[in-house]
């Protein structure tokens, strides 16, 4: 349809429930083709976005556009294009996948011979042909889970939001759903919007990461661009050879903070960029360095940065209610 | 904004009557269901004895007054003593069949995980709870067609009497008003499917109801009566009278009792009125009356009963309708 606009935009999207501030303000660009990943705590209000963008609950405020459509207004066009995968999915136990997968198609109206194609297509895609004619009930929950992407593929949507995708499912089947969103990226050109929050396997297969705190999008960008708004952190790796005592020298450096060892090299903290000094002091002490790298924060420092300035929110609440 | 708008409107439409496809799947699950199985046998063993055991007096009926217009409408409607009639057997347990297909129609989405996933299909929310609605209006008319046709066909070839056309027009009229019976209290377990989180407290909540209206209903009625209108061995006839009389209007306010006039009148040419018979008048009046009149004379619990049955349903939409997806 509208090629050229992003599969999805949200401009001060918000939702409140009473006095709760569930969603507040989300502005949020995502491009097509581009697996993002919706980053944050339990009950920062990333379903409620979702559900927002699908039309499936009503904005306070703000407006969204998903394949340049309003979800709010024509929410049927939006759901019969945007595959959804909700937070903890459930099927028809009593029903094999196969009748599941074809109740689906009949809610999408499509024809007998279109879905029993693409029904036979999206079970092959996460791997459940075999598994087609067995009753849901007895599936795992990694089953259940692909399933789930194979129920939201029926439609052949053009972006697909995967809610919580990975909870609960043991890693074999977590390694095997993150690569069936590769497989659709890079096969089928599907934009992907993944919620989690397990930062590991956003940052895995996200290109982009969007950092959801408490309704607000605190940071979006790639994980590079993240670390980055990290730089006031001045760790370094070294690893030096010709050198009797390696924790003595590197502490006479002026601005070092802490040493350690860690895999067979050091770790040092500082207050500043040293690398000249340091360079100095090794060489005049007949040493060599074998390597020399400024530390990148990698998505465990990014969450925790913004988790705990949440956490010091939190606490300065708790302590000025009595 | 605008030239969006133009490309929407056609895939709008493309996507009308999402709430067959809702109505089929949840039909065929009724279908297949041993709910309906069990529901039927139930239904069919009480129509069974209660056909049985009044085709000693319905024989005799048929020998003393050969002039009697509906003898085959006996089999639904006469009993002896102790044993109700087939259609009073339908009146007190076809609430159990209109539970059986709706007490868990929303919760049961809730609790599986289905719901989201069904509302993110391409169809209004609406269409869910309406389809939900016409399946099980559906299985309950094939239930009740299936008892009706095994007790029928039961008595049929036990007396040997076959309908007449007005027999059967009348037969059809009484199982439109026991679909329209059953279909109020399958809109009061799809309300409380939506209302109650645990598809065992709904059901439990609608039986609770059930049970109130088709058990105690008369008890607590005789007793504000009998608190109103004291009667006791010396009383006049009209004391007592006004006792009945008062007594009948509070049990109206029960589904049941009107679901018992309507049909009463519907299955028996020959009674003149929805209210008290008194059995002198009941002798004096011996003509048969034409379906119309019969209609006529039920009008009103006829209202009342499909009222009360869209009532009961608009409470459960708008309650759905208002609920968020994941309350």
């Amino acid at each position: 349809m509208n090629v050229s606009a992003p599969a999805i935009e949200a401009l001060g999207l918000t939702k409140r429930y009473g006095d709760k501030l569930a969603v507040d303000g989300l502005t949020l660009e995502i491009e097509r083709g581009e697996v993002f990943g919706l980053l944050g705590p339990n009950g920062a209000g990333k379903t409620t976005t979702i559900l927002m963008l699908l039309g499936l609950t009503q904005r306070t405020a703000g407006s969204a556009r998903v394949d340049g459509i309003d979800p709010a207004r024509h929410p049927l066009a939006v759901k019969s294009r945007v595959g959804y995968l909700p937070d903890d999915v459930g099927f028809y136990d009593d029903m094999t996948a196969r009748q599941n997968l074809r109740y689906t198609a009949d809610l999408n109206r499509l024809d007998r011979r279109t879905a029993q194609d693409r029904i036979d297509r999206a079970l092959e895609d996460v791997r459940l042909l075999d598994d087609a004619d067995r009753k849901v009930g007895t599936y795992s929950r990694g089953m259940r889970q692909r399933l789930g992407v194979a129920d939201a593929l029926i439609k052949q949507p053009s972006i697909l939001i995967l809610d919580e995708p990975t909870v609960n499912i043991d890693p074999e089947g977590v390694r095997e759903l993150l690569l069936t969103v590769e497989r659709l990226r890079t096969d089928q050109q599907v934009t992907v919007v993944l919620s989690s929050h397990l930062l590991h396997q956003v940052q895995q297969v996200c290109d982009r990461i969007g950092i959801f705190v408490a309704g607000r999008l605190r940071a979006c960008g790639t994980v590079d661009e993240l670390a980055s708004t990290l730089d006031d952190r001045w760790s370094f790796t070294v690893a030096l050879s010709g050198v009797a005592d390696p924790v003595a020298l590197l502490c006479t450096v002026e601005g070092v903070r802490d040493v350690t060892r860690s895999e067979g090299r050091w770790s040092v903290s500082a207050d500043r960029d040293i690398r000249t000094d340091l360079h100095a002091a090794v060489v005049d002490a007949g040493g060599r360095f074998e390597h020399l790298a400024r530390d990148r924060a990698d998505l465990d420092a990014i969450y925790h940065r913004y988790f705990q300035t949440e956490h010091a929110h939190d606490g300065s609440l708790a302590r000025s209610t009595p | 904004m605008t030239h969006m708008a133009t490309i929407e409107a056609p895939a709008e439409r493309s996507f009308s009557g999402g709430w067959r496809v809702v109505a089929a799947k949840e039909f065929t699950d009724h279908v297949r269901s041993i709910r309906l199985v069990l529901l039927v046998a139930l239904m069919s063993l009480a129509g069974l004895a209660a056909v049985h055991s009044a085709a000693g007096p319905i024989g005799d009926a048929a020998d003393a007054a050969s002039q009697t217009p509906s003898i085959f409408l006996y089999l639904f409607t006469l009993s002896p003593e102790r044993v109700p009639a087939f259609h009073e057997f339908i009146g007190i347990l076809g609430p159990l069949l209109g539970v059986a297909f709706g007490f868990d129609a929303i919760n049961g989405e809730r609790s599986q995980g289905t719901l989201p996933r069904l509302v993110a299909q391409p169809i209004h929310r609406d269409e869910i709870i309406n389809g939900k609605f016409v399946a099980g209006i559906g299985a309950i008319a094939l239930a009740l067609a299936a008892v009706m046709a095994i007790v029928g066909g039961y008595g049929a070839l036990r007396l040997g009497i076959g309908p007449t056309w007005s027999d059967l027009t009348r037969a059809v009229a009484f199982y439109i008003v026991a679909i329209v019976y059953i279909s109020l209290w399958l809109a009061l377990a799809i309300l409380f499917s939506v209302l109650a989180r645990r598809a065992a407290t709904a059901a439990l909540a609608a039986l609770a109801i059930w049970l109130v209206f088709t058990l105690f209903g008369g008890l607590i009625a005789g007793v504000v009566a009998d608190a109103v209108h004291d009667v006791d061995a010396d009383s006049s006839a009209e004391q007592v009278l006004d006792n009945a009389r008062l007594e009948l209007q509070i049990r109206r306010l029960s589904p049941d009792q009107l679901y018992r006039d309507a049909t009463g009148v519907l299955l028996n040419p020959s009674r003149q009125s929805t209210g008290i018979v008194v059995t002198e008048q009941e002798g004096a009046l011996p003509s048969a009356l034409p379906l119309s009149d019969s209609l006529t004379l039920a009008w009103w619990q006829l209202m009342a009963l499909g009222a009360g049955t869209i009532g009961l349903f608009t409470a459960a939409y708008l309650t759905f309708m208002r609920q968020e997806v994941r309350a």
